[in-house]
């Protein structure tokens, strides 16, 4: 005969161990949670704020070589140079998406842009964006066109365009586009007309 | 600050409330597509607009129709015309340009700006926090921030800020061919367009003014009549012909020359030249008598690789082996030839344009490959915002200026060849240096895939192909090429 007070004990650590089981269980399903959290917490590109605009972008389109209007719907805050950095960001995500027609590495993204004396603006391009891009004359000339053309549309006052990699002058784009000199508004658009 | 999309994971949602707000996101979002997708494919109508010519800037601003009234956003019409801040507390609005303070009330016609009153033809408007005021106020509202005149064509959307606007004045010189001069009293950049009977210039950036309120007409038999007219922020000059017409800028793009098209073209010139872009035909003696000066530059070397066109195969080497071929073929139609690199050395831009024009050579021809695209494209330069000239010297920048033009019918001539080939061929332009900084006709080759794929770049036989048009096109326009001094 198994004496009464050893049962209760051994039902005691029984009830012991079950409950530590669960409790361990709980606490996995806590720990998996706050990962899940703690990944979604990372900074994201903030928000645009201000109301939604109907504005024209510049498209580039490798197989047709030439830049294809596009309207779109984003959200511009009331500054210029927000609104500029705005526009070209949206034009980005444009050729950052799968299957886009001119593919950009999903790292490149616009450091900021400085609308200086008037009628000049100066893009400042991260360096994923340059050392990332295809090398091409055509690709490269797309690019620049596309920015300075988008820019040129949408905020009014801009005649000719400078173009920086992390705020310094660079040579070329990708090996080709020359980045040296002001980009002229209307030359670009007549060549874009050719 | 930071911004997160972290999830609010301590407010459990039931499980039935979660499929609701599923199922209510996920109409919406085919809802919104579909809205998309019916607005993006409607027509759009013409946006209205305003242009704004002011000494330092031009630009064009969305006009918005309230109340069947015309307006525009008050900040941004004073934004690009010197240091402006707004402030919009509920009904009120206030704003400060330069010196200038303004308090606006929305749906009031009474303002005060500078302390003193000023009274709308309009109610103003706030809308986003954007002060909106009448077009049809602007030429009061704008002297009083601006200190300076402003001139409103409002049928037209066009405001002129200060003192400006160019004049036009005609000439017209009956002998054979009639011309018609155009003088402007600044630089222009219209575009010009043709159709049946007419030739058409529309200033969408140039502040020309009306030469009269009526059509000018001329006693001439091609050339009989140029009309102006304004809407919707542009400008536009018709000139009507019993013929054809072409347009040539000379004077700086102070003059436009209008004339009858010639009636045939200079022979061996193919391809798409905007007559109106054509230069006067060259008066260098013919190259039978001169060996014309080729000079091929095979694009990066050394440690500029170029364009990585496989794992193994890069930019240069490609460029170099098509450089030899274009070399060969060159020399057989009877030209000198220059390979500004033979094998794999490195040379600055600068290096390779500064032999080009010392060499006083009659042709530049840059030479690149890509793995993107087929066939190839021949560009010429994308000049930039140039710089100073310094009497007879040319600004580095844009000394290929002057050249431009014949450097164009050397590309139209290019894709002609080219196109007989039957290679897919484009000409555009491209911001690439050195094309910029020679003073001689130039122009640079892109030669992509052909239908064998990134083998084609170094099949001896496609070069060849490309090389082989691209002398044919030299050979047809050795005319308009500087000889070998």
């Amino acid at each position: 005969m198994i004496p009464r007070h050893l049962l209760i004990g051994v039902a005691a650590l029984l009830l012991l161990v079950v409950s530590m089981g669960i409790y361990l269980r709980h606490m996995r399903r806590q720990a998996g949670q706050f990962e899940s959290s703690a990944a979604d917490a990372l900074p994201v590109t903030p928000p645009a704020s201000g109301p939604t605009e109907t504005v024209t972008l510049y498209v580039a389109d490798d197989a047709a070589g030439a830049l294809r209007p596009r309207a779109a719907q984003i959200p511009l805050p009331g500054g210029r140079q927000q609104r500029a950095e705005e526009l070209l960001r949206a034009l980005l995500r444009i050729y950052q998406q799968p299957g886009a027609l001119h593919p950009l590495a999903p790292a490149a993204d616009i450091r900021s842009i400085y609308l200086v004396d008037p009628g000049a603006a100066v893009i400042d391009l991260n360096a994923a964006f340059a050392d990332q891009h295809r090398s091409g004359i055509l690709s490269e000339q797309l690019t620049v066109n596309s920015l300075v053309e988008t820019l040129a549309l949408n905020v009014p006052g801009v005649n000719r365009v400078n173009i920086l990699v992390e705020g310094k002058t660079r040579e070329t784009l990708a090996g080709h586009a020359d980045l040296t000199e002001s980009f002229d508004v209307i030359t670009v658009e007549q060549a874009g007309n050719q | 600050m930071r911004w997160s999309n972290k999830n609010s994971a301590q407010y459990p949602v039931p499980s039935f409330q979660r499929k609701a707000g599923c199922w209510v996101l996920s109409t919406g979002y085919w809802v919104l597509l579909a809205t998309v997708t019916l607005l993006s494919a409607a027509p759009a109508a013409e946006e209205k607009h305003i242009s704004v010519y002011s000494p330092v800037a031009i630009y064009t601003l969305p006009v918005l129709d309230r109340s069947g009234r015309e307006y525009v956003g008050l900040l941004e019409l004073l934004e690009p015309l010197g240091r402006v801040s707004s402030q919009s507390e509920g009904q009120r609005w206030k704003l400060r340009y330069n010196a200038v303070d303004a308090e606006f009330v929305a749906g009031k016609t009474r303002a005060k700006i500078h302390g003193r009153n000023f009274d709308f033809a309009a109610p103003f408007l706030i809308e986003n926090s954007r002060g909106l005021v009448p077009l049809a106020s602007l030429n009061a509202l704008l002297p009083r921030f601006l200190g300076t005149s402003a001139n409103f064509h409002e049928s037209a959307r066009r405001l002129f800020v200060g003192d400006g606007g160019i004049q036009i004045s005609f000439q017209l010189d009956a002998s054979n061919p009639s011309r018609l001069a155009l003088n402007f009293s600044a630089p222009v950049n219209p575009t010009i367009s043709t159709e049946p009977g007419k030739l058409r210039m529309a200033f969408k950036r140039d502040p020309v003014v009306s030469p009269g309120s009526q059509p000018i007409s001329f006693a001439n038999k091609v050339i009989t009549q140029a009309s102006y007219s304004e809407d919707n922020g542009d400008a536009e000059l018709d000139i009507a012909a019993n013929e054809p017409l072409m347009a040539n800028f000379s004077n700086d793009r102070r003059t436009i020359v209008v004339s009858a098209v010639p009636p045939a073209t200079p022979p061996g010139i193919g391809g798409t030249q905007n007559p109106a872009a054509a230069p006067p035909a060259a008066t260098i003696a013919s190259g039978n008598s001169h060996r014309v000066l080729a000079v091929v530059d095979p694009a990066h070397g050394g440690d500029e690789r170029g364009a990585a066109l496989t794992d193994q195969l890069v930019e240069k080497d490609v460029t170099l082996g098509f450089a030899r071929l274009l070399r060969h073929e060159l020399e057989t139609r009877g030209f000198a030839v220059t390979l500004l690199r033979d094998g794999d050395t490195s040379l600055t831009l600068d290096q390779r344009a500064a032999a080009a024009n010392v060499a006083r050579a009659g042709i530049y021809i840059s030479l690149h490959a890509v793995s993107q695209g087929s066939g190839a494209r021949v560009y010429t330069a994308l000049l930039p915002v140039e710089g100073t000239n310094k009497g007879a010297f040319h600004a580095w920048n844009a000394a290929q200026a002057p050249a431009l033009p014949v450097s164009r019918i050397v590309s139209a001539a290019i894709v002609a060849e080219m196109q007989k080939s039957e290679f897919p061929v484009h000409a555009s332009s491209a911001s690439l240096r050195p094309l910029n900084d020679v003073f001689m006709p130039a122009v640079a080759v892109e030669l992509a895939p052909g239908e064998d794929g990134i083998a084609d770049l170094t099949s001896a036989n496609y070069q060849q192909r490309a090389a082989s048009a691209i002398a044919d096109a030299i050979v047809s326009v050795r005319d308009r090429l500087g000889a070998q001094q």
